[in-house]
């Protein structure tokens, strides 16, 4: 596996920690607290437990009851809840422990955490963070492993955002409890206790809506987020060996897309492999598929590829190493579109 | 569980005082105040049935029958409070202070309908069933949070009790006492599904008890029992000693909306056969009769009024400016999104 090691500005050095992606997600909580006390968290199991994964461990203790709220086993209700707060004034912060129990909220999303600022003409806006674990890999019982990140990126009036390693997952997350608007967070759980990084221990924002470039090559541009970044740089080194060199971009944000980085790249390759281990019909990738078409299809040397879970229910995990993407299929499809 | 939840009532139907219904004193003023607001839904609501049978208008969702319901509860709120109406609340939010000329946009397809007034907490109608019940719990909590004594009402009807979101909003608010009066207006039917096919208690108020808060059963027809018990709920709410169940015991005597048509599942002639012990405003009516508080002169005056006012408003909203299709891209997010912003241009292209 290839560390990803962010450059920390010369100024940062001796003020950073090596963090654990989950550590800097707890930082990020923490540093949110601390910078306004208008934010609070919501969650099951979140307070003295510190959530099942140890997101919100030891706040509680730290910013009391008040801030760091014990809820009811209540998804719809917590989330409406926190529009009922975000409008009148506070940044509720909701911790959904897997992303496959957010199903319950899905009304309060579409119908609500999405709409309110539209169809209030910005009299009401909602500025909420609704963060969730996902993926599979971490062999979680059923239904704890969904990767449903194209039931939101659809919906207009939620951004959504997701993080592969420590430094962009603190970034990002101030990032989103900054906006005005609502931002799902979306946590690759297989990574939580990863590699560590040096993340800075004052208060820096990831933009919301900009991928990073994280590999350079000039044979094949390889698009991924998440849970799938690691899977994708063990591909791409391993395709060294063959004289085969990628652009890798984690693109960070799935809504809204990074067109730019995107289209720069793809423009300089022409061959695209899109990674990610949600269903293939209607995911995220079809969407970059589309934007490559609209923006630089006289540029591709080959047909874009997907390596994707598959269009079945998520298994139980004695088949989710089968259904997730692995580095032998990203190979694969890397010299697929070399061969065409 | 109807003995468990007795009927509130302070003024029954022949228009008299229940004897020591209540410990209240009702003024002159107080009575004029409550029938005007009750005429002013009654006028405004049959125009917007005519306006939307006229074709001046999209759907309209009638209330006629709810106003004392809604008018008793409206002005039990004061000035800086919450309210979480559905879509046939909007005879209590014309009462609380939603600006009228925004309420007839809205009828008429239109967003600006749904801004609220800069002066009063009204958030847009909840349109799906029961998902405002956890907002008004929401909005409660950061009025504590914040150390204030602001409460919140959620308004919703009897098939509203089915769904989870019912349960969620009450569960969270009396989990954290949030400052909250759930208030049910029990009209006896979810579009054509009557009660008795909607749950099997007997009352809406002994929902409270699995809540562990009090559970409150009134006559919605009576404007002062309405008005008495909301009062009293948001006076324990602000205290800090948590939310209540209401049920207000209501009719509509017109459709679900105006899309609707009632006589496919019920007896309309037997509805209207009802209308003098139901109509809340012929209970009002008889009640000044009784108590000299029934002056033609004012009421033909008010009538008058009322008339004029929505005249005026219904002409300024079939002159109202154009929608801007711009509207429906510049407000999704706070600076629009690259997809949004392509979209926009695509249509003022398109459109040109």
């Amino acid at each position: 596996m290839v560390i990803n090691v962010k450059k920390i500005a010369a100024e940062q050095v001796g003020k950073t920690k090596s963090l654990t992606l989950i550590q800097a997600i707890n930082d990020g909580l923490k540093t949110a607290l601390a910078d306004d006390e208008n934010t609070l968290l919501l969650g099951e199991d979140i307070g003295v437990n510190g959530g099942v994964f140890r997101a919100t461990d030891g706040l509680q203790a730290q910013f009391g009851e008040k801030r760091v709220v014990d809820t009811p086993l209540s998804e719809a209700g917590f989330v409406g809840a926190a529009v009922g707060m975000a409008l009148n004034g506070l940044r509720p912060v909701v911790e959904i422990q897997f992303l496959g129990f957010i199903y319950p909220a899905y009304e309060q999303i579409a119908t609500h955490v999405t709409r309110t600022r539209s169809r209030t003409m910005g009299h009401y806006h909602l500025p909420m963070v609704i963060r969730a674990p996902y993926g599979a890999g971490v062999r979680s019982p059923e239904i704890h492993s969904d990767s449903v990140e194209a039931l939101f990126t659809h919906l207009p009036g939620i951004k959504v955002v997701c993080p592969s390693n420590a430094y962009d997952a603190k970034g990002l997350l101030l990032a989103a409890i900054e906006d005005p608007d609502p931002v799902l967070f979306l946590e690759p759980m297989r990574l939580y206790r990863g590699e560590r990084m040096d993340v800075p221990l004052e208060k820096y924002t990831v933009e919301i809506g900009k991928g990073e470039q994280i590999g350079t090559g000039e044979d094949v541009t390889v698009l991924a987020w998440g849970a799938m970044m690691p899977i994708v740089q063990t591909a791409v080194e391993e395709m060294k060996e063959q004289s085969i060199t990628c652009d890798v971009i984690d693109l960070r944000t799935l809504y809204p897309l990074d067109k730019e980085i995107i289209a720069r790249s793809v423009q300089k390759t022409g061959r695209v492999v899109i990674v990610h281990e949600a269903h293939a019909t209607g995911g995220v990738g079809s969407e970059i598929t589309s934007i490559i078409n609209d923006t630089s299809f006289l540029y591709l040397k080959a047909p874009i590829e997907r390596v994707t879970g598959f269009d079945v229910p998520v298994p139980l995990f004695s088949l989710e190493n089968e259904y997730l993407p692995t580095p032998k299929r990203v190979k694969d499809a890397i010299q697929k579109v070399i061969d065409f | 569980m109807k003995e468990k939840y007795p009927l509130l009532e302070i003024i029954d139907k022949t228009g008299k005082l229940v004897p020591n219904a209540y410990e209240i004193e009702i003024t002159e003023e107080e009575v004029k105040r409550f029938y005007y607001h009750m005429i002013r839904l009654r006028i405004y609501d049959r125009k917007g049935r005519a306006l939307q049978r006229q074709g001046r208008i999209g759907t309209y969702v009638p209330f006629e029958g709810q106003e004392a319901s809604q008018v008793g509860s409206a002005l039990a709120l004061q000035s800086d409070d919450w309210m979480f109406p559905t879509y046939r609340d909007h005879g209590a939010t014309l009462t609380f202070g939603a600006d009228l000329d925004r309420l007839l946009l809205h009828w008429n397809g239109r967003v600006e309908g749904c801004v609220p007034s800069k002066e009063k907490n009204i958030f847009p109608a909840a349109i799906p069933i029961a998902t405002q019940l956890p907002h008004a719990t929401g909005a409660a909590m950061a009025e504590t949070y914040k150390g204030t004594k602001n409460v919140s009402i959620a308004y919703f009807g009897d098939g509203a009790t089915s769904e989870g979101d019912f349960h969620e909003g009450l569960n969270i608010a009396s989990v954290f006492k949030a400052p909250v009066v759930f208030f049910n207006q029990n009209n006896g039917f979810a579009i054509s599904v009557p009660i008795e096919k909607q749950m099997n208690s007997e009352t809406i108020a002994q929902k409270a008890e699995a809540y562990g808060i009090p559970g409150v059963r009134v006559d919605g027809q009576d404007v002062f029992a309405v008005h008495f018990a909301v009062t009293e709920a948001f006076e324990r709410a602000r205290r800090g000693e948590g939310p209540t169940l209401i049920e207000a015991v209501t009719w509509r005597f017109g459709a679900h909306t105006t899309a609707d048509d009632p006589s496919k599942y019920r007896d309309q002639e037997k509805s209207e056969q009802m209308r003098d012990d139901l109509d809340p405003l012929l209970r009002l009516e008889r009640f000044m009769k009784n108590n000299e508080m029934w002056e033609e002169e004012w009421i033909t005056r008010i009538k008058q009024e009322i008339e004029h006012e929505l005249d005026e408003a219904i002409a300024r909203m079939e002159a109202y400016e154009k929608p801007n299709p711009a509207d429906m891209f510049d407000y999704v997010f706070e600076e629009p999104t690259w997809t949004i912003a392509e979209q926009k241009e695509m249509l003022r292209r398109s459109v040109k």
